[in-house]
């Protein structure tokens, strides 16, 4: 019989595996106050960001590596890795003519075509390889609605008022240990602002690939919106297969003031290693948003499909009266991937509201953590939150875990937390195959219906695109 | 309806299977035509539930021997999708809920993989809709289970119904309803009775498992074969059913003991029907 029975299938190759061989100007390995100093320098960036990552540096070397959470992972050596790479070429170009052409093809294989013809008409794109930005399109487009789009390193010269006023404002230095590693060394990453009353007129979009294989990759993201403005945000990443870890630790902070509109998504694909757990990259990432205005409202949406671990908490802190928090995730691990990831909802202001909506799949030997905080302070009169936490287990050697915290010290807050665990059971498998959907399709179908209410939240440009990439992570592992 | 000169549909010839190393069936035999109603009876644990997911090709269960063709070819080298796709189809006795598929987006994939494989346009949302309302009537079904998820919350008798309507849609050569009528009450059992009879035709089969006549007054079936430890003990018209349905089970225990003993005489299977 040619039936595919559940554990049968092999696993679907990833596809985004390949190097691109190209020239890097990468510094020594190891990781001290000269180092910092180095990067900023090759940066030529203002002292103000200099002291800033050598304090954060220093408030580093104090600091412990969590250990609280659901993962096993050898020591990371940090003396062992470089952190520094950049693509050789001059300066940042003025237009895309100007880029190697290895980059542009990298970045065209990987479906994110930057040149004018191909580039998506309604997507702008911040292509960022290794530690640098290579490309953003749509900047003068952009600029003429007062529209900031562009990489840090040309922010911190270009708008360094800006930079200095809200860097660090949302995740501080000394935030943890990863973000606090992250504020000493970070190359680049995107910067977005959006002036008082303008929404974005196109989806903004950073997408970044790791290349060097000894290399960490550490971007930090910052996005403003002021007063009554609007912005939907995507990040996409992927990088090489290599047999050794890769670690990435990123910083995102978001910013809304008054009656402000910032919607974050996420589809990760970072190699997440082999089926025996061989390499992929261990992806500690500290994303935070501040509803600082009234009416505002951060949302976070995520797709979690690679890495090997992933540690990461999109959280929301709910300053502003009547502000609005939002974290939807579809985590998925396979194999012997481990993710332990979920939010924080902090309300500090009256009546601020939060939805959390957490969707797990764990398939192969993998560990699926979701880890959550709603915390209502003493002055969120009126405050709601709804957590919704659903976990589906593909297969009986993967485990998944819900770890909620509350902690209310507001007597009139409401707080509803739902949860619920599943598996695709064999009936339900031979069912669908028994009307003529084949297995793999059957698989894909019960997957995409569970993590429904996530990928609704998705700009519709990606959602079609999360589907299938979770239908091409499942391929085989049911097991 | 009997028509001795009708194209075989199903041919299962000494058909042997397991589960866990467990032998359920022991050489059944049974061959269908277009245009027959056959009913399978007999008692839980006889093994009759196992023919219809052997047939439909469940992975739970093993075949240990025999054969199964369908149109002439082998049925038992298929996958399951395979096998539905060129038109075989089974009625679930429970059906499984599926929460988060839709069920018209189901029943349209569904509807397209077996329209594809004959060689039939695939239908998009808006002509399947058109379909899919038409065919709702064979059930009297209302049209808002669409919209929800695969029989989930489904009462029993909407779950046949969801059946019936798949029945429908598929437009299968073999249907085989694994105990439709059980869970049933008496205005559903009608409703999805009606279904089954304004689906057969001369050119397709229908195979009922059932455990009492209460569903062959409904549809009345051209041959009748009582299953017992996995094997067919005897085969006749729907004569037989009226007799069981009198006597019991009883005579099927006092058959089956003689059979055992003759059977280890001769060493031969018991009982040849067909």
């Amino acid at each position: 019989m040619s039936t595919a029975t559940v554990g049968d299938l092999v696993s679907q190759p990833y596809k985004y595996g390949f190097v691109t061989d190209i020239e890097t100007d990468k510094i020594a390995k190891g990781l001290d106050g000269d180092v910092v100093r180095l990067i900023s320098a090759k940066k030529s960036e203002p002292p103000f960001l200099l002291n800033f990552r050598l304090k954060a540096f220093r408030q580093w070397q104090q600091m412990r590596e969590p250990d609280w959470a659901q993962l096993g992972y050898p020591a990371i050596d940090y003396q062992d890795m470089v952190y520094y790479a950049a693509p050789r070429q001059q300066a940042k170009k003025a237009s895309l003519d100007e880029v190697d052409p290895k980059l542009l093809e990298t970045f065209e294989k990987l479906g994110i075509p930057l040149s004018e013809q191909k580039r998506l008409s309604n997507v702008a794109v911040d292509a960022v390889f290794d530690s640098v930005s290579i490309a953003t399109t749509f900047r003068e487009q952009l600029a003429e609605h007062g529209v900031i789009f562009c990489s840090i390193s040309e922010a911190v010269k270009e708008y360094p008022d800006l930079i200095e006023k809200y860097l660090g404002t949302v995740v501080p230095g000394n935030d943890n240990f990863f973000a606090a590693l992250n504020s000493a060394v970070f190359s680049d990453g995107s910067f977005v602002f959006i002036p008082k009353g303008v929404a974005c007129p196109m989806e903004l979009s950073t997408y970044f690939r790791i290349n060097s294989g000894d290399t960490g990759q550490f971007e930090r993201t910052l996005i403003v919106a002021e007063e009554g403005a609007s912005v939907s945000y995507l990040e996409g990443c992927t990088a090489p297969m290599f047999d050794t870890n890769q670690l990435h630790a990123a910083v995102v902070e978001l910013v809304a003031l008054d009656d402000a509109t910032i919607k974050y998504s996420t589809v990760q694909n970072w190699y997440a290693g082999d089926e025996n757990g061989v390499g992929g990259i261990y992806n500690f990432v500290t994303k935070r948003g501040q509803c600082r205005g009234d009416r505002s409202k951060i949302s976070w949406t995520q797709v979690e499909t690679g890495s090997a671990i992933t540690w990461k908490y999109p959280s929301c802190v709910l300053q502003g009266e009547d502000s609005v928090g939002e974290f939807y995730s579809v985590a998925l691990t396979n194999n012997r991937q481990q993710a332990d990831t979920g939010t924080k909802m902090v309300h500090v202001g009256p009546r601020t509201r939060s939805t959390i909506v957490s969707k797990g799949i764990s398939a192969g030997h993998s560990s699926n953590s979701y880890r959550g905080l709603v915390q209502i302070g003493p002055k969120a009169q009126g405050a709601r939150n709804y957590s919704q936490c659903d976990s589906m287990l593909i297969g009986d050697q993967a485990a998944a875990n819900t770890y909620p915290y509350i902690r209310c010290q507001q007597p009139d807050a409401a707080i509803e937390h739902e949860a619920s665990t599943c598996r695709i059971s064999a009936d339900q498998l031979f069912y669908l195959q028994s009307r003529g959907i084949g297995f793999e399709e059957a698989i894909s179908m019960m997957v995409s219906g569970f993590c429904r209410d996530v990928f609704n939240q998705l700009p519709l440009e990606f959602a079609a695109e999360a589907d299938k990439l979770l239908a091409l992570k499942l391929e085989g592992s049911v097991g | 309806m009997i028509c001795p000169d009708a194209p075989v549909l199903l041919e299962i010839r000494d058909l042997q299977a397991a589960v866990d190393d467990q032998p359920i069936l022991k050489g059944v035999n049974l061959t269908i035509r277009a245009g027959e109603i056959h009913a399978v009876m007999g008692r839980n644990g006889s093994g009759k539930s196992t023919l219809s997911k052997v047939l439909a090709g469940h992975p739970a269960y093993t075949v240990t021997g025999g054969s199964v063709h369908y149109r002439g070819n082998d049925l038992l080298d298929l996958a399951p999708e395979q096998r539905a796709r060129i038109g075989l189809f089974l009625g679930f006795q429970y059906p499984v809920e599926i929460p988060g598929v839709s069920n018209l987006e189901f029943l349209r994939v569904a509807t397209n993989a077996r329209r594809s494989e004959g060689g039939l346009e695939e239908l998009d949302t808006f002509a399947f809709e058109d379909l899919v309302r038409e065919r709702l009537e064979v059930v009297k079904m209302d049209p808002a289970f669409l919209e929800r998820s695969v029989n989930e919350g489904f009462s029993g008798g909407e779950k046949k119904r969801n059946e019936i309507l798949q029945m429908a849609l598929l437009e299968p050569l073999v249907a085989i309803l694994d105990e439709t009528d059980s869970g049933l009450d008496i205005d559903a059992l009608r409703i999805v009775a009606g279904g089954v009879n304004q689906l057969a035709s001369p050119e397709n089969a229908t195979l009922l498992i059932t455990h009492y006549q209460r569903l062959l007054d409904l549809i009345t079936p051209d041959y009748v074969h009582v299953m017992a430890a996995g094997r067919i003990l005897r085969s006749g018209g729907r004569e037989l059913a009226l007799e069981l349905e009198r006597t019991g089970y009883d005579w099927v225990d006092q058959e089956l003991e003689r059979f055992a003993a003759e059977g280890q005489q001769t060493g031969r299977a018991p009982l040849e029907v067909g």
